[in-house]
């Protein structure tokens, strides 16, 4: 270890430099957010599992026509059963039932891009997490219905 | 009171007090400084650190120690069962004995020895029996292999550790801690000799085996060193060793070098704490900071550099104090 007294101060300058740095970062304020506590704010195009969104003319009932686009595009067959009924005075059908298979969804989003009626978009949900495979087989009209009785 | 006193006799009686006083002490500041390395690691890297048990975290470390507490003592298979169940009892050994020594206040010190810092530097060493006790008992490859880094590094620190604090028992020609601090009463000796204070900075983080110089327990190469093995409260007495070697080593670079409990204004055991965990802050301030310095870099910086320019330091000295 032969070390010029120009080296020497440059190294000693250098392990102060060094220590500058985390005396400043420990008065700075933090920057971790407290998870459970602190939400951080979700970006809009997000994708959680896909929603049934509302009719345009009638938001009180979801816009899918049970038409089945969906279920025959869907690259890993996780739109499961589409059902639908037509109603008493009613120019289309209404969604009765939507299952999807959320365990093998990519969230690609074919099917929220190829529905006629614009009636599906993505979840901001990311707080997911259960103890079988059938808690993540969603009936979306369900959900839907949930959603529009909590607002 | 007096009725106990007067069995045991005045000397005694203080003595209890103070082991039971300093064992109190011992506890409490490895609770703190536990809490207060978390939150030291938190905020140099800008998160919180412990926050949910207690208001800022503060019971933390209760609710750590009795977890340690609650857990089953287990002991390996093949170890050699002697020193693998002395070691971790004969690290906290050296610990009581130094606080024995140590003036926080004018009056507030169990024994004025007047070989005190020799009592110190003579327990300390036993530090590094236990250690490497550990890790021959714990017939652990990563164990033994921290064991002997200590070993080596021990050795190498320890003569300038000695070599800095000399000028000042020079300067004051007496061993007693006391005697030292009150010799300080004009002007702290750090003024006079800053490299001694330095090179005694610098080994002594390496004497408590803290980062830059964590070799023995280098938990990215050896697990856990020398205590890889021990679990429960057999590794929280090596945890509350470390962390009270720690508080020993500021209070006596206090003690040396920055005016002991002097101070202006404030009572001097205020002034001896604030400096003492001022300096123990530097130490963690310091592991946040550094990487850990390779083998052959730790023994030249010893060998090379700090031993020499010790050497150097007390002869100037001596030959200044003769004119």
């Amino acid at each position: 270890m032969t070390l010029s007294p120009s080296a020497f101060i440059r190294g000693a300058g250098s392990l102060l430099a060094g220590l500058g740095v985390t005396l400043k970062a420990f008065f700075q304020p933090v920057v971790t957010s407290q998870y459970p506590r602190q939400l951080l704010k979700i970006s809009p195009r997000f994708r959680g599992h896909t929603k049934l969104l509302a009719d345009a003319e009638d938001p009180g009932k979801n816009g899918c026509i049970a038409c089945g686009i969906c279920v025959r595009n869907c690259p890993s067959g996780s739109i499961v059963r589409v059902e639908g009924e037509k109603r008493e005075g009613e120019k289309r059908k209404t969604a009765t039932t939507y299952i999807l298979d959320f365990t093998t969804c990519s969230q690609c989003g074919i099917c929220v891009e190829t529905c006629p009626s614009d009636a599906l978009g993505f979840s901001a949900d990311f707080n997911l997490a259960g103890y079988k495979r059938e808690d993540f087989v969603f009936d979306l009209v369900r959900e839907f219905e949930k959603r529009k009785e909590a607002s | 009171m007096e009725k106990i006193i007067s069995i045991m006799g005045w000397e005694t009686a203080k003595m209890i007090a103070g082991l039971v006083g300093v064992l109190v002490f011992v506890v409490l500041n490895a609770l703190i400084l536990t809490w207060a390395e978390r939150k030291v690691a938190g905020h140099m890297q800008r998160r919180i650190g412990p926050k949910e048990v207690g208001p800022y975290g503060l019971i933390q470390p209760i609710a750590d120690a009795i977890k340690l507490l609650g857990k089953e003592i287990l002991t390996p298979g093949e170890v050699d069962k002697p020193l693998y169940w002395l070691a971790p009892i004969l690290i906290f050994v050296p610990v009581l004995v130094s606080f024995i020594v140590i003036p926080f206040d004018a009056s507030l010190q169990v024994k004025d020895i007047n070989v005190g810092i020799l009592v110190i530097l003579a327990f300390s060493s036993l530090t590094v029996l236990s250690i490497l006790m550990a890790g021959w008992g714990s017939n652990n490859k990563y164990a033994l292999i921290g064991a002997i880094r200590s070993v080596a590094q021990n050795i190498a620190y320890e003569i300038p550790l000695l070599l800095a604090l000399l000028p000042v028992i020079m300067m004051t020609h007496s061993f007693s801690l006391k005697a030292i601090v009150e010799a300080q009463r004009g002007l702290w000796f750090v003024f006079v000799q800053p490299l001694a204070f330095c090179i005694y900075f610098i080994t002594s983080v390496a004497e408590t085996n803290r980062t830059p110089f964590d070799l023995p327990e280098a938990e990215s190469e050896l697990v856990a060193g020398y205590h890889t093995e021990y679990s429960g409260m057999r590794f929280a007495l090596f945890f509350l060793a470390e962390y009270t070697n720690i508080f020993i080593v500021s209070a006596i670079a206090v003690t040396f070098f920055l005016g002991g409990y002097q101070g202006p204004f404030l009572p001097g055991i205020v002034w001896f704490l604030l400096k003492s965990y001022f300096l123990v802050f530097v130490i963690m301030w310091l592991r946040w900071t550094y990487p850990r310095v390779r083998f052959d870099q730790l023994l030249n910086l010893s060998w090379k550099a700090l031993i020499p320019l010790a050497f150097l330091n007390l002869l100037v000295t001596g030959g200044l104090l003769k004119i």
